[in-house]
């Protein structure tokens, strides 16, 4: 297996090579990636998410660039490499298939930098704001040593909620003029927030939406009730295009890192992970030998039952569970 | 899920600013069922190439108006190589003189569309781009 060494040797081509094939459930793909997996666990993934046209390549870009140039602040500072990976998600047109991936554009800073990758995925499908696999993409950057894994969801509404399920720290990115306050307190997105940018800051309503963001934070339990470690969500402000605020928010990164590792929530939150992926996988696992095992189009003849209202869903359930168990 | 129909790459290399006929092609990519990377305008040829490596794409399509072409996609194809992408399949399109086809196919470009090609036609180069790149790796 002569891409696990290729992948772990940072020969780029050939991580290119393997994204692809775990993006495609390729069988040498995920073995290579079962072979990698004890590599996984020291990226700091991170969730860019927040509705269309708040600027959130923009913000990965200058992100990236920063980090590049300033390294983390307490973590020795520029004195020490951070290798960045992108992950930009765009959707899938659902009637072609096809998808036009435009997340490079806003990029460009970052060419030219052998220590910074970047990634383009189409949903293929998914709803929920990521591609359908991006979380063994991101597994596979963090075994090929990427300090951070920066994850940018396709402009998000209010219920893309999947990046917070991945990262470990999740930015929601808002700009004004979106909405009204109701907007802001309604369930979803702004919940999972673990840090909130305002961008483009310099648009007139920047005060007004940011006040609208805090309230709607303070309406909330109080920190202890949250169950969040005490943690405090901040609400920066920045301007993207002009690299505004960054620092801010980069320092908010690292300051969350830390947090999660003093609290155990680090822990907490890759444990629950651990468990959901497994909980996913066996499903699939068990769905496919479930109907490999049927009978030839003894599966159809069911479908046809519950169409024409002969069978409830529950009931052909109840007799496919039934005859895999006899 | 089973791989797509392709993904290419969509750039323009140089310093014209008009990408209206890049961004129609990548749309009719998008509308055939192509993962078109579109990587936007004043590429130089070292992001074109890097864009394709980090994208693993199968196929690239370069826009070319400003009549700098021999200078750009040379370099461009001599990057691939140094890079190990020997044989990625770089499709032109653009103001290109017919006088100069016949070189660029020598150095090596998969296909040149000047103005006025038929999109169905230029989809049909990018299919058999993608199946020649996946025959081969």
């Amino acid at each position: 297996m002569a891409l696990v060494e290729q992948v772990l040797d940072g020969d780029r081509l050939a991580l290119a090579r393997l994204l692809t094939l775990v993006e495609n459930d390729d069988p040498q793909g995920l073995a290579t990636l079962d072979a990698l997996y004890p590599h996984t666990g020291n990226a700091h993934i991170i969730g860019l998410t927040g509705g269309t046209g708040t600027g959130k390549s923009t913000l990965v870009n200058q992100l990236a660039r920063y980090v590049r140039q300033q390294g983390i602040p307490g973590n020795g500072g520029a004195a020490r490499q951070i290798r960045i990976a992108v992950v930009a998600v765009d959707p899938t047109s659902p009637f072609s298939g096809g998808a036009i991936l435009g997340d490079r554009i806003r990029m460009r800073d970052l060419a030219g930098d052998p220590n910074v990758f970047i990634r383009s995925m189409a949903t293929r499908g998914a709803l929920g704001g990521l591609a359908l696999r991006t979380r063994p993409v991101v597994q596979t950057l963090d075994a090929a040593g990427y300090d951070w894994v920066l994850v940018e969801t396709v402009g998000a509404g209010q219920s893309e909620v999947e990046v917070a399920r991945t990262a470990h720290t999740t930015i929601v990115v808002d700009a004004p003029g979106l909405g009204d306050e109701v907007q802001a307190i309604k369930a979803g997105i702004l919940e999972t927030a673990d840090v909130l940018v305002l961008n483009k800051a310099d648009l007139p309503g920047a005060d007004r939406a940011a006040t609208a963001l805090r309230t709607s934070l303070r309406l909330g339990p109080s920190d202890s009730e949250a169950g969040n470690g005490g943690w405090q969500v901040p609400i920066l402000m920045t301007v993207a295009t002009e690299g505004n605020g960054i620092a801010e928010v980069v320092e908010a990164i690292s300051r969350h890192r830390t947090h999660l590792q003093a609290s155990g929530e680090w822990v907490q939150r890759v444990r629950l992970r651990v468990e959901r992926e497994l909980r996913e996988l066996l499903a699939q696992t068990l769905l496919a030998s479930l109907l490999d095992r049927q009978p030839e189009g003894a599966f159809a003849e069911i479908v046809n039952q519950v169409e024409e209202r002969k069978l409830s869903p529950r009931a052909a359930v109840a007799q496919l569970t039934q005859q895999a168990r006899a | 899920m089973s791989q797509s129909k392709g993904r290419i790459i969509i750039a323009k290399p140089g310093l014209d600013g008009h990408d209206r006929g890049a961004k129609v092609i990548a749309r009719a990519l998008r509308d055939a069922g192509f993962e078109v990377i579109y990587t936007g305008l004043r590429q130089t040829p070292e992001m074109v190439a890097e864009a394709a490596l980090q994208e693993d794409a199968d196929a690239i399509g370069l826009s070319i108006l400003s009549g700098a072409h021999m200078a750009l996609v040379p370099r461009v194809l001599e990057i691939l190589v140094e890079q190990g992408q020997a044989g990625l399949p770089v499709l032109l399109g653009g103001i290109i003189p017919d006088d100069d086809v016949p070189t660029l196919k020598a150095q090596g470009i998969f296909a040149v569309f000047g103005p006025g090609t038929n999109t169905s036609e230029i989809l049909k180069a990018f299919a058999s781009a993608v199946a020649s790149r996946r025959a081969a790796s």
